[in-house]
């Protein structure tokens, strides 16, 4: 499946999500994962949004956040060039004939127990998206009672960054 | 100097070059208009009948001028009447600014009285909108609302402004009117690229739409399509943009455009296409739109140029700027088989022309025609009417054609010519239908009370008449909810409302009317009947091809 992430500076104002949402939803992107936060600077709160479209997608999204007065830069994140990772929390049941699985799988994946308890065992794990996909896909074996992931974040490697990016 | 929101509203706008505004006073905008009053002399507030009425006659003053338009409204139901005007501004990409009133700040999303989340509604039919959140930020978010508004691409932009922020004073510094963002050119590689396509180009066509309007660049666009010896055709929102007795000028394009134009269009190997946006009434079916040409594809908003059809060059940048570095790279042309296939095409047309005699739409708006001015603004509301309005009519100069393109908003005519008329000065006319004119007749009351030359001619056929063609071709003639059969006298309507009218049941009937219209003072209606299955031809039909294009239609008893 195609695909493509880009960063998205945004001045950190009221609504402004709101805005960027909701172009997404009247334009009918398909977007996969959307994270936000705050930045090194307070002025500006950093986007990150996956979708599964292709090239002409990705450059009528581009195309179009620019419109948006409160998006300040934006950047394509490219996986040979950039760091991507997310976070996943997964509860699982705790039952007598699969623990000691659940807990295998889960040093292998590196996923830490965050929480344990006669019933259920939560786990914590960073990771690449398709590395968490694995981890929570070998989950299914067993029961799965909740699981909440961040969606993705990226950053470029090197010195370069999204401020140095602005229109 | 010391002063309340509200002056410091006034005042700005006074400061940016607004001499009228349109609006309807409320709760919640009381204190704006205290300082109206206030400030009378300097700025002129035109009352309309209604919210909708209002931002309709912004949209007209500003399309007639280039000139931000202004509305203000209270909050609750006269922010939400705004939204079809504020919606129809930005479909066609007009600078409209939008000024409502809300509720105490404190009182924000208690669900108080006349209170409404405004910024949430227009968020999708503006290009910005603001709360503002302090009276010291007043007067710097009006100006860069009016800057937003008419940079780049235009559009509305809305100012929400809580009542108390209006009460609180704060200093206020006038400043200079704002300036558009700083225009520039297509990258020059691209324009390069783009230049040596068009030189190799043995048939080409030069397509304009409104963004040649907002650029200004009729001079380019001329010397463009002389040097590369191509037919200009344009959009519904290019007319006016280029003199329509401009001998290389085809007309409109598209759904019911001219036929020699659809057709050159679709046989030309090279389409420049400037400023227009390639909407599904002008190119039908995609698949089969133009599939033997490269188009060259020209815009401000650089999210035009791959969102409906895939372009071989697509350029970013002001159309003016663009095109004078495009120009200087392209050879003089002499496509002497090109040019005979058109003459072709234009005699086929000439072939389809309906030459009945009487009352037919084309005849009422030739009539209308030959007493239009060079400067006349001609206001249309949306149905058949436009169509012909747009097929027969001659304009001259840029600006004076305003009809809803991209929302297609019946109801819009009556306001936006009330608009173009307080914006120009000249007599203007509006082209309506029994069935647009409707929806939004109560602005009589305001043509009359601001005594406005203007004439309106309204095609009325007692039916809506564009939905009854559909119903005729598509719906085997069911004609559900189409047939009027209202009985409103419209010349006695007109006399209700303090204006004057005249019915026209024959060509001599009309011919007086309309001499008896372009001497009147003020508002003056003219009432004339049309057969009610009449069509709009030629007709490329929803979601078709050239190959499918309608140009006669056997009516019954002919």
């Amino acid at each position: 499946m195609a695909g493509f992430t880009v960063a998205v500076l945004v001045h950190n104002r009221f609504g402004v999500l709101n805005r960027v949402t909701s172009m997404f939803r009247r334009r009918r992107f398909n977007i996969k994962c959307l994270t936000v936060s705050e930045t090194e600077s307070a002025a500006y709160s950093r986007i990150t949004v996956s979708s599964e479209g292709g090239d002409t997608e990705k450059r009528q999204l581009i195309d179009q956040l620019y419109k948006l007065p409160d998006v300040c830069s934006i950047k394509e994140l490219h996986d040979e060039d950039s760091v991507s990772c997310e976070l996943l929390l997964i509860k699982v049941a705790n039952e007598q004939d699969t623990r000691r699985d659940v807990q295998d799988a889960a040093q292998a994946y590196g996923a830490k127990t965050v929480d344990y308890t006669r019933e259920s065992i939560v786990m914590q794990m960073t990771g690449p998206t398709r590395q968490i996909d694995a981890f929570i896909d070998l989950m299914r074996d067993y029961t799965i009672l909740e699981i909440c992931r961040t969606g993705v974040v990226s950053l470029e490697r090197g010195d370069s960054t999204i401020r140095k990016n602005d229109r | 100097m010391k002063l309340s929101g509200a002056d410091i509203l006034v005042r700005t706008l006074i400061e940016q070059g607004c001499d009228v505004v349109f609006g309807y006073p409320g709760g919640q905008i009381i204190n704006v208009y205290d300082s109206l009053h206030k400030y009378r002399n300097e700025l002129k507030h035109v009352l309309t009948a209604h919210e909708q009425g209002a931002a309709h006659a912004a949209d007209g003053y500003a399309r007639a001028t280039g000139r931000v338009g202004v509305v203000l409204a209270t909050s609750g139901p006269g922010a939400t009447n705004l939204v079809t005007g504020i919606a129809t501004a930005y479909l066609d990409s007009v600078p409209v600014v939008a000024v409502t009133g809300n509720v105490p700040t404190g009182q924000l999303g208690t669900d108080s009285f006349q209170e409404i989340d405004i910024t949430g509604i227009t968020l999708p039919i503006t290009k910005h909108n603001y709360v503002v959140g302090s009276v010291e930020e007043l007067a710097d978010t009006v100006r860069e609302a009016f800057r937003l508004a008419v940079s780049g691409r235009p559009g509305p932009v809305l100012v929400d402004i809580p009542k108390d922020i209006q009460i609180a004073s704060c200093e206020y510094v006038p400043q200079p009117p704002v300036q558009p963002e700083e225009r520039f050119a297509a990258k020059e590689m691209r324009i390069r690229q783009a230049a040596d396509c068009i030189n190799e180009s043995r048939r080409p066509f030069v397509y304009f739409g409104g963004g040649l309007i907002h650029s200004g660049a009729e001079a380019e666009l001329l010397e463009l399509a002389e040097k590369l010896d191509a037919p200009i055709g344009c959009s519904l929102m290019g007319i006016s943009g280029v003199d329509s007795d401009h001998p290389r000028f085809l007309g409109m394009q598209g759904m019911h455009g001219h036929y020699a134009c659809s057709m050159a269009m679709h046989h030309a190997d090279c389409i420049l296409s400037l400023g227009v946006r390639f909407n599904d009434r002008v190119t039908g079916n995609r698949a089969k739109f133009a599939t033997n040409a490269k188009i060259v594809h020209i815009d401000v908003d650089g999210a035009e140029l791959a969102k409906n059809i895939q372009p071989a060059h697509a350029l970013r940048g002001d159309l003016k700027l663009t095109l004078r570095e495009l120009l200087p790279l392209l050879r003089q042309k002499d496509n002497a088989e090109w040019r005979e296939s058109v003459e072709k095409l234009k005699a086929e047309e000439q072939k389809t022309v309906d030459s009945r005699e009487g009352m037919t739409p084309r005849n009422v708006l030739l009539a209308l025609n030959r007493r239009l001015g060079e400067n006349t603004p001609v206001a249309t509301d949306v149905g058949q009417h436009q169509m012909w309005a747009a097929q027969n009519l001659h304009f001259h100069r840029p600006r004076r054609f305003i009809s809803s393109g991209g929302l297609g908003t019946m109801g819009f005519g009556l306001g936006a010519a009330i608009g173009a008329q307080m914006a120009t000065g000249e007599r203007t006319v509006l082209v309506t239908g029994d069935g647009s004119f409707g929806m939004c007749l109560n602005e009589l009351a305001t043509a009359v009370s601001q005594r406005l030359p203007l004439v309106i001619l309204l095609l009325n056929n007692g039916v809506l008449g564009m939905v009854r063609q559909w119903q005729t071709l598509f719906f085997d003639k069911h004609y559900s909810n189409t047939v009027l059969d209202r009985k409103t006298d419209f010349v006695a309507l007109a006399r209700a409302f303090g204006a004057d009218g005249a019915r026209a049941d024959t060509p001599e009937q009309l011919e007086a009317a309309l001499d008896a219209a372009f001497a009147s003072d003020g508002p003056f209606l003219i009432d004339c009947a049309i057969d009610k299955d009449e069509f709009v031809l030629p007709m490329l039909p929803p979601g078709g091809s050239m190959d499918d294009i309608i140009v006669k239609i056997e009516r019954q008893g002919e």
